[in-house]
């Protein structure tokens, strides 16, 4: 894949710039991600190797901050609120049912690649409680059995 | 001259140095603060915030991080810290399970002492959601128990501090923060060399070997077997200290008369085996000297550094002694020579060694090292191990005779009784090369610039016309750094010792382990040493050439040092390993 031998490439020019600056496994991290769209295993493996840091402390800290993604997100991301209005409508059951249908714990990203399931703050559309995003389309008012069908259509589409 | 402070704590006046931490300097006022994260020269982190005191501040702040200053008055017992402490208690019960009774730790606790000792009532004060985890048993040497872990971290630093290793770290954040290695791998996917340092580190129980009592218990009751143990240099020095003996009492002789009485049929002794090493290390220095071998030659007796060595310095494995460790030569010897004196198939014979290591379990399953088509050893116990199994047999060890061990493999010299120590292993090869390289008498045997717990230990010794620089590094951080300097040509020797453990074997991840408030006011690596160091000094033989069983065998069974048979039983070779399998 001469795609992916390049984005190597741009990992290691990104590990030589920054490996003799301190703290550089943070904007490596986020380099990186930026590279790949996320910091799996085998990336984590060459910044730990080319920092001369262990691979415990590089897991340690892409584990620790939530903006990074060990695995790369799904074709379709679906963000559920759980701020404070979407939450009193029900938006828990809403992702639980996501989650149940999608065999995905929130955070994950579905067997099939398709869709990464996450939970997010207000998304300022409470007048639509409860709200999910699924790339740029919003849905509001939703009820868990609304659920299946919504998936249904990015399943074909897909 | 070194600069004094002056501060008050708790109503006295104690005069340290300068940088010395709160804690330290309380220690000093004869007042134990109260710690759990905290580890001498280990890990200093202020996390647990047991050690908190009242020094002026807005806030209580962490003595082991706290570094004194000028006219300071502390405070390290008021109602608010105690009940301050008492509340940190009941909090990290609340995410512990706390099954004491079934605990390997329970009564050697730090966080169960605490408990105790700052009267928590109720352990589930602040009763709710606990994390669950799965025990991690894959390992031949270290169990992990999450559900045990209190955070603290001491193995985490003992790990990649001291050990340069680094196979575990804490992942997540908040609640659900764990100690594991990435991806939750199991430690026998990650480049761990078994040291069991981080066992030693550990407060609680939340790491321990790998259990091997009962396979010990089935072979001793199996009447086809004959079972043949072996106990290492260092577990004699520690040992006692199970049965509360003071630190540095040597319990030689009723650690043999202990086996006997556990019913094993033969109390050989690892000492022998070390005798056994330096004849044929010693013959392969010299023997690489005159030939122009590679060198330095690195010492192959610790697992731990073995492993490390092929995992992280490849490229010094043709430097590696290829002398098997003390345990796995005699095993060899007893399934051949000893079989055949005793007239026993080695089929039938089990060997099982007692030591002061983790990294042994791993050793001895190693398929190389079955130099007569059977295992050399069959079972590894550590020191922790056997003082379980003698109080399970209800033996009264305090209370038991000295007894020496069993003829043709129990004799030693001082030269192997100090491979406990680190430095030891140097010390005896050179009183053993010295003499067959010049083929005169070395008139005074202590070579006390190799000895001490210095990180590493350099020396040139006079070897007859031959200026011999050696070296000598504990832990494998030590070692990294020696290694280091040797790769970059910034330091050159002939023969070097490694031992993976800081302090040697004394210190090994399978002894007693001793609590972060002892280790501040003695060191085991100091204390342990000690009790071999005299031994060594009474022994009338403290050279191993003169080991009368030695020659024997020599003569007897196995031809010279470094000769066929002696290659086919008490040799082997090493493997380069890639640091991620999965």
């Amino acid at each position: 894949m001469p795609d992916n031998k390049d984005k190597y490439e741009q990992l290691n020019q990104v590990i030589a710039e920054l490996k003799d600056q301190p703290g550089a496994l943070m904007p490596v991290l986020q380099r990186a991600q930026g590279i790949f769209g996320c910091v799996p295993m085998d990336v984590q493996k060459i910044i730990a190797e080319g920092l001369g840091v262990t691979l415990s402390e590089v897991y340690g800290v892409a584990t620790f901050y939530s903006q990074f993604r060990l695995e790369p997100n799904g074709k379709y991301t679906i963000s559920v609120c759980l701020g404070t209005a979407c939450y009193v409508k029900g938006s828990q059951k809403v992702l639980d049912r996501l989650s149940e249908e999608l065999k995905t714990p929130v955070g994950k990203t579905s067997p099939d690649g398709l869709f990464t399931l996450n939970a997010t703050r207000c998304l300022g559309a409470c007048g639509l409680a409860p709200v999910m995003t699924i790339n740029d389309e919003v849905y509001g008012r939703l009820v868990p059995d609304d659920i299946p069908g919504i998936l249904a259509k990015y399943r074909e589409q897909a | 001259m070194e600069q004094m402070v002056n501060l008050t704590i708790d109503n006295v006046k104690v005069s340290v140095p300068a940088g010395t931490t709160v804690l330290e300097a309380a220690k000093q006022a004869g007042i134990n603060i109260p710690t759990l994260c905290y580890l001498k020269d280990v890990n200093a982190i202020g996390a647990c915030r047991m050690c908190v005191v009242n020094a002026g501040g807005r806030a209580l702040q962490a003595a082991c991080v706290l570094p004194v200053s000028e006219g300071m008055n502390v405070k390290t017992n008021t109602p608010q810290i105690r009940q301050y402490r008492k509340n940190l208690l009941e909090l990290v019960l609340s995410a512990h399970e706390q099954k004491c009774l079934s605990c390997i730790r329970s009564t050697n606790c730090e966080l169960q002492k605490l408990c105790r000792e700052l009267g928590v009532e109720n352990g589930d004060k602040y009763a709710g959601k606990q994390n669950h985890y799965d025990i991690d048993d894959v390992s031949p040497s270290i169990v992990r128990d999450n559900n045990k872990c209190i955070l603290c971290r001491r193995c985490v630093a003992v790990c990649s501090k001291v050990q340069n290793v680094g196979v575990i770290g804490a992942v997540n954040r908040g609640f659900v923060t764990a100690i594991e290695s990435p991806w939750n791998l199991k430690l026998a996917d990650m480049p761990c060399i078994n040291c069991g340092q981080c066992i030693t580190a550990c407060p609680v129980g939340a790491l321990y070997e790998k259990d091997e009592t009962k396979k010990v218990w089935d072979l001793i009751a199996d009447d086809s077997k004959h079972v043949v143990v072996q106990p290492a240099p260092a577990v004699r020095a520690a040992l006692g200290e199970e049965f509360g003996l003071p630190m540095g009492t040597s319990v030689t002789g009723k650690l043999a008369a202990a086996l006997r009485r556990m019913g094993f049929d033969k109390v050989f002794d690892t000492d022998f085996g070390a005798d056994l090493t330096i004849m044929e290390e010693a013959t392969e220095l010299v023997n690489r000297v005159k030939n122009n071998g590679v060198l330095p030659m690195i010492t192959s007796c610790s697992p731990g550094w073995i492993k490390f060595c092929e995992t992280y310095y490849p490229d010094f494995i043709p430097n590696l002694s290829s002398c098997k460790s003390p345990h796995e030569m005699l095993g060899a010897i007893i399934k051949s020579y000893y079989a055949e004196k005793a007239n026993i198939d080695p089929k039938n014979i089990a060997v099982v060694s007692v030591m002061p290591c983790t990294a042994k379990k791993f050793e001895a399953d190693r398929e190389e090292l079955a130099g007569t088509g059977y295992p050399d050893v069959d079972a590894v116990i550590t020191t922790r191990e056997l003082a379980r199994m003698i109080k399970e047999a209800g033996i009264d060890f305090v209370n038991l005779p000295d007894e020496d061990f069993d003829d043709l493999c129990g004799e030693s010299t001082g030269a192997a009784v100090i491979f406990g120590a680190t430095g030891g292993v140097m010390e005896a090869a050179l009183r053993t090369a010295y003499e067959v390289i010049t083929g005169k008498t070395l008139e005074d045997v202590n070579f006390t610039a190799v000895r001490g717990i210095e990180g590493i230990k350099e020396a040139t010794v006079q070897v007859g016309d031959l200026p011999v620089s050696v070296a000598v590094a504990h832990s494998t951080g030590a070692a990294s750094k020696l290694l280091d300097m040797v790769r970059s040509g910034e330091k050159n020797y002939t023969f070097i010792e490694v031992m993976a453990c800081p302090g040697g074997c004394v210190t090994g991840g399978g002894q007693p382990i001793v609590s972060s408030q002892d280790k501040m006011t003695c060191d085991p690596r100091v204390e342990r040493a000690k009790a071999l160091y005299g031994e060594d000094l009474s022994k009338p033989k403290r050279k191993s050439h003169e080991n009368a069983e030695i020659k024997k065998l020599y003569d007897e069974f196995l031809g010279e040092p470094n000769g066929h048979k002696a290659h086919e039983l008490l040799h082997t070779h090493y493997i380069k390993r890639e640091k991620y399998t999965k």
